[in-house]
C-alpha cells in the first residue's frame, strides 16, 4: 500500500511539472501580457513595469526562475492586485471555495445517491420520469442562469416576508452558503443521478442480486445491501474529479453571490493575464485533482474488498 | 462520512472571514450605509493606482491639496490658497490638516509622495503626470535621482511647484489621486507592504480604512482627525460585498443591503420603476468612438473610404436604437457634452460640432473614389477590432450590417478578450476599432491630445502635422480663449480628416436609495464619493435639495 501511494504520488508531481510546464509557455504565447492597460504608457514606464516584474528577462531564463520559486513554494507577487502573494490570495481564498464546493458536494453526492436510486426503483413510472426530466433540465441549463434565478428567488421570498429570511449574497454565516451550494451542486447531481441509476439497472442484472432474490432475501436487504453497495463505486469514481471541479468551477456562482472564492480569482487572473496569480492557481488547483484522483483510489480499496491495490502490484 | 463532516467543519472555522454583522443599506441610528464595490481595488496607494475601484476608495481616504465640493467646484483640499503662474504654482498648506495619527500634514509629504510616483523603481503608470515638473522626465527614464524632482518645500507649510511648462489646468489636475501626500516615515516603516492592508495606511482624507478582508468587504470610519470633519455627514461606509455581476449589485440593492446601485440593465430598470425606486441618470465622462488604422497598406488609410463610412453611420440611431440604454447619449465629437468652454456655456454650445450630412448615395461616391485610388475593383474585407462584452459585439453587428447593406462593404468582427484587444490594437493588427477614451483630467487636452503623433495611446497611428502643430501650441499656452479656439480647429479636423467616427458618450442609469442624498458622482478621478452624503432625517430636516 506505502509503495503503491509513493508510485501515485511521484508520477502525481510529474504530471504537476508538465501542467505548470504547458501553462507556462501557453501563458506567455498568447499575445498581450499583464502590463498592457487601457491607456498606453510611454517606453521608459513600460520598461520600469518590465524590470519591477522580471518580465525584461528572456522567457526561458523567467521559466528557470519560476521553477526554482516553485520549487521552494513561492509563487511570487500578483500583477494586478497591490503587494499581494499568490501564496497568501490562495491560502486566504481557497478555503471560501473549498467550504462551498464540499457544501455543493454533499448536495450533489446525497442527492445523486438518492435520486438515481430512487429512478432504478420507480423505473419506467412516474417518479423515474419526473426525475429523469429534472435531471435534463439540471444539465442542459449553465449555472448562472441558475445563480441567478435562485438569487432572485431569495430576493422575491424576502420582501414576501418582509424580512430577510435568506442572504442575498455575500459571505460569513451558514445562511450565506446554502443557496449558492445548491446551484454549484446542481449539475453535479443531475450527473451522479444518471451514473446512479444506470450503475443500479446494471447490478439489478447481475446474478448475484438474482441468486439474493432466489434465497429468499427481503428486497429491503438486496436493495440496500447488494444492490446500492455495489451500484455506488461508479459514483465513487467520479467523486474525484467531481471535488476538484465544484471547489474549482464556482466561478459564476462567486461571482453571481459575491463570494471570495479563489474561483473568481482564477478566471480574473486569465482575463487580466496576471502571470503569477495564473501560475500559482493552475499549479494549485492540478495538485489538488491529483490528490483528490489518488484519494479516491485509495478510498475505492476500501469500498470494494475486491480491490487491493497492494496485492495487484506485487 | 463522519471525517468528511469534521473536514468541511474544519474548513468552515479556518476559511471564514471575520464574521460580519449584516449591515442594512442605510442604518440611521449609527449613522452609516452600505454599498457594494465592483472589484476588489487593485493598488490602494496614490503612488500606484491606476483602477477605478482604487480611486473610490482613495478620494474617501485621502485629500489632496485641491479637492471637489458637492457640486464639483474645485475647492482647497490640505492648501488653504493657491497661486499658478506660468513657471510655478504655489500651495499654502493649512495648518490644522492632519494625518490619522494625529500628525500634521506637512508640504515634505507631498515632495516625498509626487518623487516616488517618479521613482523608476516604483514603475508607477502614472509616473509620466511628473513631466510637468523640472527634471521629472529624467528620473522616469532612470537618469537622475527622484530627489531632483522640481518639486519643493519652502517651510512645513508652503510648497512650490515648478512647471516646465505654462499648465492651464494644474490647479484642476493636481486634483488627481497621484498627486496626494504620502508620510516618508510612515511609508519606510511598511517596508514594501505600504497599503497592502488597513494597518499599513495612513489617511488624510475624511474617512480612514478600519477593515479589509481582501476579495470580500471594507469599511471605512470617519477620520476623527481629519480637518473638515465636521463637513462629514457619515459616520462609516460599509462594502460588504465585492462583485463585478450588475444583477446581482442590483439585487443587493433591492433587498435593502447597499444604498446604491450603478449600470443598471434594462429588466433590473424597470423592476426598480415598479417599485418606485428613485432612478438616476448619470454621464460617466467617457466617449466611444470609431478607431481606424493608418498604418501602409490598410485601406483605411484612404481618406475617401472613411469619408464613405462617415456618410452612411448614424450614432444615433446606434445610440438609441441599438444600445438603447437610458443615459448614453450620441457623439458627434471627441469632446463630450461635460467640457466647459471659457464664456460659461459649454465647449460644445461654445463650438457646436458638425453632424454628418447622412446619404447612402454620398457615401457610394466617395467609396468609388477610394476604389480608384486603391486600384482595387472592390475594397478587401475589413476587420473590426472589438471587446469580447456582448454589448460591443451586438454595436459592431450593426454596424457590420450597415456597411454591407450601404456600402457592400464586407466587415468582419474580430471579438478578443481585454489584453489581447491591447495587444492587437498595440500592434496595428485590425482595420477599424471599436474603441472608447475616458478623461484623466477636466480639460478638453485629455481628449485633444490623443491623435498627436507622439501619444502612445494614437494606436492607429494617425500622423498630421498641423494636428501636432496646433497641440504643441495649445500646450504652452494659457489663454483659454486661444485654447477653446484651438480645440475647436481640432474638433474640424477630426472632422474633416475622418480620424475617428464617434459613437457615443457613455452613461448609466442608477438607482439610489431615496434615505440618502449628497453623492457626488464626476466624470474623472473617483466617481461615487460619498464624503458629503447624508442621512435624509424621517422628518426630513436635513432637507432634500430636489
Amino acid at each position: 500500500m506505502g509503495a503503491y501511494i509513493a508510485r501515485r504520488l511521484l508520477s502525481g508531481v510529474i504530471t504537476i511539472w508538465f501542467i505548470a510546464t504547458a501553462t507556462f509557455f501557453g501563458m506567455h504565447a498568447v499575445p498581450g501580457d499583464p502590463l498592457l492597460n487601457d491607456k498606453a504608457v510611454t517606453p521608459e514606464i513600460r520598461a520600469n513595469l518590465e524590470r519591477a516584474y522580471g518580465l525584461d528577462k528572456p522567457v526561458p531564463q523567467q521559466y528557470l526562475i519560476f521553477l526554482k520559486n516553485m520549487l521552494q513554494g513561492d509563487f511570487g507577487i500578483s500583477f494586478t492586485q497591490q503587494n499581494r502573494r499568490v501564496n497568501d490570495i490562495i491560502a486566504e481564498h481557497f478555503p471560501v471555495s473549498a467550504t462551498l464546493g464540499v457544501l455543493a458536494l454533499l448536495f450533489a453526492a446525497g442527492g445523486g445517491i438518492m435520486f438515481g436510486a430512487l429512478t432504478a426503483l420507480f423505473r419506467s413510472r412516474m417518479p423515474d420520469y419526473l426525475i429523469m426530466f429534472l435531471v435534463i433540465i439540471a444539465v442542459s441549463v449553465p449555472s448562472f442562469v441558475f445563480a441567478g434565478l435562485g438569487q432572485l428567488a431569495i430576493l422575491r421570498l424576502n420582501s414576501l416576508l418582509g424580512f430577510s429570511l435568506l442572504p442575498v449574497a455575500g459571505w460569513g454565516t451558514v445562511a450565506h452558503m446554502l443557496v449558492p451550494a445548491l446551484v454549484l451542486g446542481l449539475g453535479t447531481m443531475a450527473y451522479l443521478t444518471r451514473l446512479m441509476r444506470s450503475s443500479m439497472l446494471e447490478v439489478a442484472e447481475t446474478d448475484y442480486i438474482r441468486t439474493a432474490r432466489a434465497k429468499g432475501l427481503t428486497p429491503r436487504r438486496i436493495f440496500f445491501r447488494h444492490q446500492l453497495r455495489n451500484a455506488i463505486l461508479p459514483v465513487v469514481t467520479v467523486l474525484g474529479p467531481a471535488i476538484a471541479a465544484i471547489t474549482t468551477g464556482g466561478f459564476v456562482v462567486e461571482l453571481v453571490f459575491a463570494i471570495p472564492g479563489l474561483g473568481r480569482y482564477f478566471v480574473q487572473a486569465v482575463q487580466q493575464l496576471d502571470y503569477t496569480v495564473i501560475m500559482g492557481t493552475t499549479v494549485f488547483y492540478g495538485a489538488f485533482l491529483v490528490l483528490m484522483v489518488i484519494a479516491v483510489d485509495i478510498v475505492y480499496g476500501f469500498i470494494d474488498p475486491r480491490i487491493q491495490v497492494s496485492k495487484s502490484l506485487s | 462520512m463522519r471525517s468528511f463532516l469534521s473536514v468541511f467543519a474544519a474548513l468552515g472555522l479556518s476559511a471564514s472571514p471575520p464574521l460580519l454583522a449584516v449591515t442594512p443599506a442605510v442604518d440611521p441610528v449609527n449613522n452609516e450605509i452600505s454599498i457594494s464595490l465592483e472589484q476588489e481595488p487593485q493598488w490602494l496607494t496614490t503612488i500606484k493606482a491606476t483602477d477605478a475601484e482604487s480611486s473610490i476608495v482613495l478620494d474617501h481616504i485621502t485629500e489632496g491639496l485641491i479637492t471637489r465640493d458637492v457640486d464639483n467646484n474645485l475647492i482647497g483640499g490640505v492648501a488653504e490658497r493657491w497661486e499658478l503662474t506660468d513657471d510655478k504654482a504655489t500651495f499654502w498648506l493649512r495648518k490644522n490638516a492632519r494625518w490619522s495619527d494625529g500628525e500634521p500634514v506637512t508640504a515634505h509629504d507631498f515632495v516625498f509622495a509626487w518623487q516616488q510616483v517618479a521613482n523608476p523603481q516604483n514603475a508607477a503608470e502614472y509616473a509620466f503626470l511628473m513631466r510637468l515638473f523640472p527634471n521629472g522626465a529624467e528620473i522616469i527614464a532612470g537618469e537622475m535621482p527622484p530627489e531632483t524632482l522640481g518639486v519643493e518645500a519652502i517651510d512645513d507649510h508652503t510648497l512650490v511647484a515648478h512647471l516646465v511648462t505654462p499648465t492651464a489646468y494644474f490647479i484642476d489636475l493636481v486634483t488627481f489621486i497621484s498627486f496626494r501626500p504620502v508620510r516618508e516615515d510612515f511609508y519606510r516603516a511598511q517596508q514594501g507592504r505600504y497599503a497592502a492592508d488597513a494597518v499599513n495606511m495612513l489617511s488624510n482624507g475624511p474617512f480612514i480604512l478600519t477593515e479589509w478582508v481582501h476579495g470580500a468587504s471594507m469599511r471605512m470610519e470617519k477620520n476623527p482627525y481629519y480637518w473638515n470633519r465636521d463637513a462629514i455627514p457619515l459616520d462609516a461606509i460599509n462594502a460588504p460585498y465585492i462583485t463585478e455581476d450588475p444583477n446581482a449589485r442590483f439585487n443587493l440593492f433591492m433587498d435593502d443591503k447597499t444604498a446604491i446601485a450603478d449600470n443598471l440593465q434594462i429588466s433590473a430598470m424597470k423592476m426598480a420603476m415598479q417599485e418606485h425606486q428613485k432612478l438616476k441618470s448619470f454621464s460617466d465622462g467617457t466617449v466611444y468612438y470609431l478607431g481606424f488604422n493608418y498604418r501602409e497598406g490598410r485601406s483605411t488609410a484612404n481618406l475617401n473610404l472613411r469619408r464613405a463610412i462617415q456618410s452612411v453611420f448614424d450614432a444615433a440611431e446606434m445610440t438609441y436604437k441599438v444600445i438603447g440604454v437610458p443615459g448614453n447619449l450620441p457623439a458627434y465629437t471627441l469632446f463630450p457634452r461635460w467640457l466647459k468652454g471659457d464664456d460659461g456655456q459649454s465647449l460644445q454650445a461654445q463650438y457646436p460640432p458638425r453632424k454628418p450630412d447622412l446619404s447612402v448615395e454620398r457615401g457610394r461616391e466617395y467609396l468609388a473614389m477610394a476604389k480608384q485610388e486603391l486600384g482595387v475593383e472592390e475594397i478587401p474585407p475589413l476587420t473590426i477590432l472589438l471587446s469580447d462584452q456582448p454589448q460591443t459585439a451586438k454595436q459592431a453587428e450593426y454596424f457590420q450590417n450597415v456597411m454591407a447593406r450601404n456600402l457592400g462593404l464586407e466587415i468582419r468582427l474580430d471579438k478578443q478578450i481585454f489584453k489581447q484587444r491591447l495587444a492587437k490594437m498595440s500592434a496595428g493588427d485590425y482595420d477599424l476599432v471599436m474603441a472608447g477614451w475616458g478623461p484623466d483630467y477636466n480639460d478638453a487636452m485629455t481628449f485633444a491630445d490623443l491623435f498627436t503623433s507622439w501619444n502612445a495611446n494614437n494606436r492607429g497611428r494617425y500622423s498630421n502635422p498641423e494636428y501636432d502643430a496646433l497641440i504643441t501650441e495649445a500646450l504652452q499656452i494659457t489663454d483659454q480663449r486661444r485654447r477653446n479656439q484651438i480645440f475647436a480647429r481640432i474638433q474640424d479636423i477630426i472632422f474633416d480628416d475622418v480620424v475617428i467616427i464617434p459613437q457615443y458618450e457613455r452613461g448609466f442609469i442608477y438607482a439610489q436609495d431615496k434615505r440618502i442624498d449628497g453623492v457626488r458622482r464626476y466624470h474623472t478621478g473617483g466617481d461615487l464619493n460619498f464624503n458629503y452624503t447624508f442621512i435624509i432625517d424621517e422628518d426630513g430636516s436635513r432637507g432634500v435639495p430636489d
